[in-house]
Parts: structure tokens; C-alpha cells; sequence
């Protein structure tokens, strides 16, 4: 019994972590510049590798259920809160970059909205 | 199980696959940055299913932890790369 309600709540917490994999991709794919596109990778990165290292890391528990065992779950809950506090330290030096070196954020009607677009250096 | 961990892999490779379109057409070169960023984590997941079916948990697990730190530093260090050095858009 137990068994069971451990191996479905690892398809679901595996399943989301791929659903916002899959958001992201196609987030990626599809918005229009730079910033909207870090935007939709900063966060489906984070929260879908959170989901599936959280059910990953409930199933080993389960699975081989010694000190070894507990020992690697630590370890997968470690790789989940590292990147969870890495994640947007790497999207917001990334995107600090970008604004310095010129790129302009995109609008819909084509207007200027920060007017950083001289020579691209800082200054 | 495994069969389930079999078609997470799958469906991560496919994944990967559109990443790399931004990864090697993107506009700008801060594009290819993210796209190698996020094809990383996703590696570092796939790592973890690997171990997963092939029941050798215990060594995988430090590869990812490994790739994971690799793949933070590696865009930290190319973002202070483009800062200092500037980049020229021809778009």
C-alpha cells in the first residue's frame, strides 16, 4: 500500500517537474526577445528541476531503504536547493549583462523604451 | 518503474532537441547562453534518470551534483565575460 502511494506520487511530482520543462521550452522557443525569454527559462528551469529531484529523491528513499539510501536522497535534496538558490543568481547576472551591453527590451508597437542602444560598452 | 524513468528520458532528450535550436540559431549571443544553461540542467536530470534505470543511484548522483556546479559557473563566468568585454549586436 505504501508502496504504491509512493510510486504514483513519484509519476506526479516527475510528471509536473517535465510539464515545466515542456512550458519553458516552448517558452523559449516562442517569446520575442531576450528578457521575456529569460523570464520563461529562469523559472521552468527551477521549478521543474525541483519537482523531479523531490521525486526522485522520495522514491530512492523507498527504494533502498538503508543509511546508503538516506545518504543519496540527501544528496538529490541537496542538487535541488543548490540550484534553487543558483538558478536566479545566473538568470540575474546574465540578464545585468545583456542591459549593459545594449539589448533592447522588446514592446509592441516597436517604440524605444530605454534608450541604452549608443556604442554597447559601459560606461 | 523503470519503464516510466525510460520514457522521462526520452521525452528530456526531446527537450534538449528544441533547446538547441535557440542554442545554435539564437539572435543574440546571450541566447546561446541560456539555451547551453538550460540544456544543462536538463542533462543534469537526465544523469539522475540514467541512474535511476541502470540502479547505480550512487554514482550518478555526484555527476549531477557535479554538472549542476559546472553549469552555474560557467554562465556566471561568461556573464562577467560580456560585461567586461562589451558585445556588438548587429541585429
Amino acid at each position: 500500500m505504501i508502496t504504491l502511494f509512493i510510486t504514483v506520487l513519484t509519476v506526479l511530482l516527475v510528471s509536473a517537474g517535465l510539464f515545466f520543462f515542456l512550458a519553458a521550452s516552448i517558452g523559449f522557443l516562442r517569446f520575442p526577445d531576450l528578457y521575456t525569454r529569460m523570464h520563461a527559462v529562469g523559472k521552468g528551469d527551477t521549478l521543474g528541476l525541483l519537482l523531479c529531484v523531490s521525486g526522485l529523491a522520495l522514491y530512492n528513499l523507498f527504494d533502498n531503504c538503508c543509511w546508503y539510501g538516506f545518504v543519496q536522497s540527501v544528496k538529490l535534496v541537496s542538487i535541488a536547493v543548490f540550484w534553487f538558490i543558483a538558478s536566479p543568481t545566473a538568470t540575474h547576472a546574465l540578464l545585468r549583462s545583456a542591459f549593459e551591453s545594449g539589448v533592447t527590451p522588446w514592446t509592441k508597437d516597436g517604440t524605444v523604451i530605454i534608450d541604452k542602444t549608443g556604442d554597447g560598452a559601459r560606461k | 518503474m523503470q519503464n516510466f524513468f525510460l520514457g522521462a528520458s526520452l521525452l528530456l532528450c526531446f527537450f534538449i532537441l528544441l533547446c538547441m535550436y535557440r542554442g545554435v540559431w539564437g539572435p543574440t549571443v546571450f541566447d546561446r547562453v541560456i539555451g547551453a544553461g538550460f540544456v544543462g540542467t536538463k542533462t543534469a536530470i537526465l544523469l539522475l534518470l540514467i541512474g535511476f534505470i541502470y540502479r547505480r543511484i550512487d554514482m550518478f548522483v555526484d555527476l549531477a551534483l557535479v554538472y549542476s556546479v559546472l553549469n552555474f559557473i560557467s554562465t556566471l563566468i561568461v556573464s562577467r565575460y560580456f560585461i567586461k568585454k562589451g558585445v556588438h549586436l548587429h541585429q
